[in-house]
């Protein structure tokens, strides 16, 4: 096992050498490398088709994930499935991470066999980093809108969803605007997941409050007054809401993505999840492929797995909105009762561009922990 | 000193050979383990960490990150911190040294006091996201006692949740502040000879001039130095902290993990460094005193 890194970096040169002198790798070399020619493969169809991937990740037989929680857009149950369906253990580390925490764990593991190979980033992070990824193109790569996915193949959006509050029915009155929380029956009752000035999820529930609040995806100001507002009423509850938190009622009204929020009404059935129509905020998350994979095989079909019509309901099952759902729509491959189920959503969803984050994170990280602290 | 010329061999020309730096290498073999444990575990991060505030995030030379921190962001944190640690090391320290002069009332071999001793060694360590929840399930909103406060007294126990601020992080950690106390405060009580008290009495001193005369004189290193220990403890601590407030950064060590894992915004590991390296320093002046009244309890209490 432990020679795995060295002869996949040899492998790799190998490979490249051979790719720039414009010979394409055989399959006889892939066999020979124990499936390291992974590593460079762009398609299935580089490994030999389908099959071969499938062979050459189970001869690795181990896939890292670095911060996926189980609860999180259905992880659990997709990591299950793909262990069952392949034969391939799922080493799921650091479950309660965040996006940077895979980049970090990816640097600071490079090289040993405990790196992560696939990345499930937020998007500040993902487009960050993109030097560290690996160019490929799933089987349904065509099926895929192109503006969820980079041109070269080195990330590609997973699944969406939209910025939404959850809440006990059992102990708040229901909501129908944002300015809601800010009412008395809320004292003491409206959490955030996570730092906005770390979390993506939580990032995003800032610009919902300000968006509902005279804002935009330029201006995140009216967000941060509004939560100021909300904790100098003592409605703001600084408590990292968790499923826990959530089951036990320590956070009876939960800010976060509409897919985390809709799984809690799996558990409780009180729980109810609103999306703002005044405030569709949007995001995507970003899947990616560690090129320093040490299961670049696994990666690989990871992905595959992914974007597959199965994959792909996985998450809808999860509450999310998969990146192919209008294909798979048009093709009468989605679960339609699933597809049906989604929380409503009229208005035109804002989605925040990189540049436009980045303005509105320096803003939040000089008046962030004044508004709240 | 001519002691040792006796015992050399008469005649012999040359000095007999000096065992001193010879014999040194032995010891020391024992000590290379140590050596290269505080090499590994204290040593090489601290240069690490001194090294990374001093960069920009290509790696080159920058002062940019260490001037950060007289930001207000940092400094607020910085402050808090300070606070945090000092409160929590003022209750710990007055309340645990009282605590230990009880349990010292009780026989050594005594069951309270053995069991008070146990006790407090369990939860002196009894940190983190444990007692963070055991406190928001006992007094958060929507808390045990909170509500019972409520039905019964009318009472608004969380007012504007104060437990996830400043001085509900004072009371949490003063919960494994007062037993850390006790351990540690508790030899130097015991060190108290009552052959003192003997003699002081016997010199005609009453117990108010004992105690002000002689036990707190004797004492009072030993407590200061405890007192250090433990605002060194506060200061450190992270768990506790991470698990009760999620919001705001409100103490360093919450603002490194801010700085280290943000998703939001990046780029930020050097400023984690420069914050790290501003607590090393503050803790390494903690040190330096506690070593310093360290030497001075020892000249009394062995």
């Amino acid at each position: 096992m432990k020679f795995r890194p060295v002869v996949a970096s040899l492998a790799t040169l190998a490979t490249m050498t051979a790719l720039a002198a414009c010979a394409p790798p055989s399959d006889d070399d892939n066999q020979d490398d124990g499936g390291s020619g992974a590593a460079t493969a762009t398609s299935a169809e580089d490994l030999g088709g389908m099959e071969a991937l499938i062979e050459a990740a189970q001869e690795e037989g181990e896939l890292n994930v670095v911060a996926v929680p189980p609860t999180w857009a259905n992880y659990g149950e997709i990591i299950s499935t793909f262990e069952k369906k392949y034969d391939i253990k799922v080493n799921s580390s650091l479950p309660d991470g965040d996006s940077q925490d895979e980049i970090n764990a990816a640097v600071q593991l490079e090289g040993t066999d405990r790196a992560p190979d696939a990345f499930d980033l937020a998007q500040s992070v993902a487009l960050a980093n993109t030097d560290m990824f690996a160019e490929y193109q799933v089987d349904t790569w065509d099926t895929i809108p192109d503006e969820f996915k980079a041109d070269d193949g080195a990330w590609v959006n997973d699944y969406g969803g939209f910025m939404s509050i959850g809440y006990d029915a059992s102990k708040v009155p229901a909501i129908t605007s944002v300015d809601d929380l800010l009412k008395p029956e809320f004292k003491g009752k409206v959490a955030l997941n996570g730092d906005p000035t770390e979390a993506g999820a939580a990032f995003s529930g800032v610009l919902m409050a300000s968006v509902a609040n005279g804002g935009s995806a330029d201006d995140i100001a009216p967000g941060v007054e509004f939560f100021a507002a909300l904790k100098k009423a003592g409605n703001f509850l600084p408590v990292d809401p968790t499923p826990a938190t959530i089951a036990s009622g320590q956070t009876p009204v939960v800010i976060d993505w509409d897919y985390l929020n809709a799984v809690e009404s799996q558990n409780l059935d009180d729980w109810e999840v609103y999306v703002p129509e005044e405030a569709p905020v949007a995001g995507y998350y970003f899947q990616a492929i560690n090129a320093d994979a040490p299961h670049p095989a696994a990666a690989r079909l990871w992905q595959e797995f992914l974007y597959s019509d199965e994959g792909q309901n996985l998450w809808l099952a999860g509450g999310a909105r998969p990146v192919r759902a209008e294909a798979m729509a048009e093709a009468g491959t989605i679960d339609t009762e699933l597809y049906d189920a989604l929380p409503p959503v009229t208005g035109d969803p804002v989605i925040a561009t990189n540049e436009q984050t980045e303005e509105m994170a320096a803003y939040l990280s000089e008046n962030w922990a004044k508004a709240i602290g | 000193m001519s002691a040792l010329a006796p015992t050399a061999a008469p005649g012999t020309a040359e000095p007999s050979p000096r065992p001193g730096p010879r014999l040194r290498v032995g010891p020391a073999i024992g000590l290379l383990p140590f050596l290269a444990f505080i090499g590994v575990f204290l040593l090489v991060p601290t240069v690490t960490v001194a090294v990374g505030a001093f960069q920009d995030e290509s790696g080159a030379f920058s002062t940019e990150k260490v001037a950060a921190l007289f930001e207000e962001t940092a400094m607020r944190a910085l402050r808090q911190s300070l606070l945090l640690s000092t409160f929590s090391a003022a209750l710990g320290a007055v309340l645990g040294a009282v605590l230990a002069y009880l349990i010292l009332a009780a026989p050594p071999t005594s069951l309270v006091r053995r069991v008070a001793t146990a006790v407090c060694g369990v939860l002196a360590q009894f940190g983190g996201v444990t007692l963070a929840f055991a406190w928001i399930a006992t007094l958060g909103f929507g808390g045990l006692l909170t509500d019972l406060l409520a039905d019964l007294f009318g009472l608004d126990a969380t007012g504007s949740g104060w437990l996830y601020e400043l001085p509900g992080l004072v009371l949490v950690y003063t919960y494994f502040q007062i037993p850390l106390m006790v351990i540690v405060f508790l030899p130097a009580l015991e060190g108290l000879r009552p052959q003192w008290r003997e003699a002081a009495v016997g010199l005609g001193a009453n117990t108010w001039q004992y105690w002000t005369k002689v036990a707190v004189p004797l004492l009072r290193p030993a407590f200061l130095g405890s007192a250090l220990l433990l605002f060194a403890n506060a200061f450190a601590a992270y768990a506790t902290a991470a698990a009760l407030v999620s919001q705001g950064a409100p103490i360093t060590p919450l603002l490194i993990r801010a700085a280290l894992s943000s998703e939001v915004i990046l780029g930020q590991a050097n400023f984690a460094y420069a914050l790290a390296l501003q607590m090393v320093v503050v803790v390494a002046i903690v040190m330096g005193l506690y070593a310093w009244l360290l030497r001075r309890t020892s000249r009394w209490l062995g």
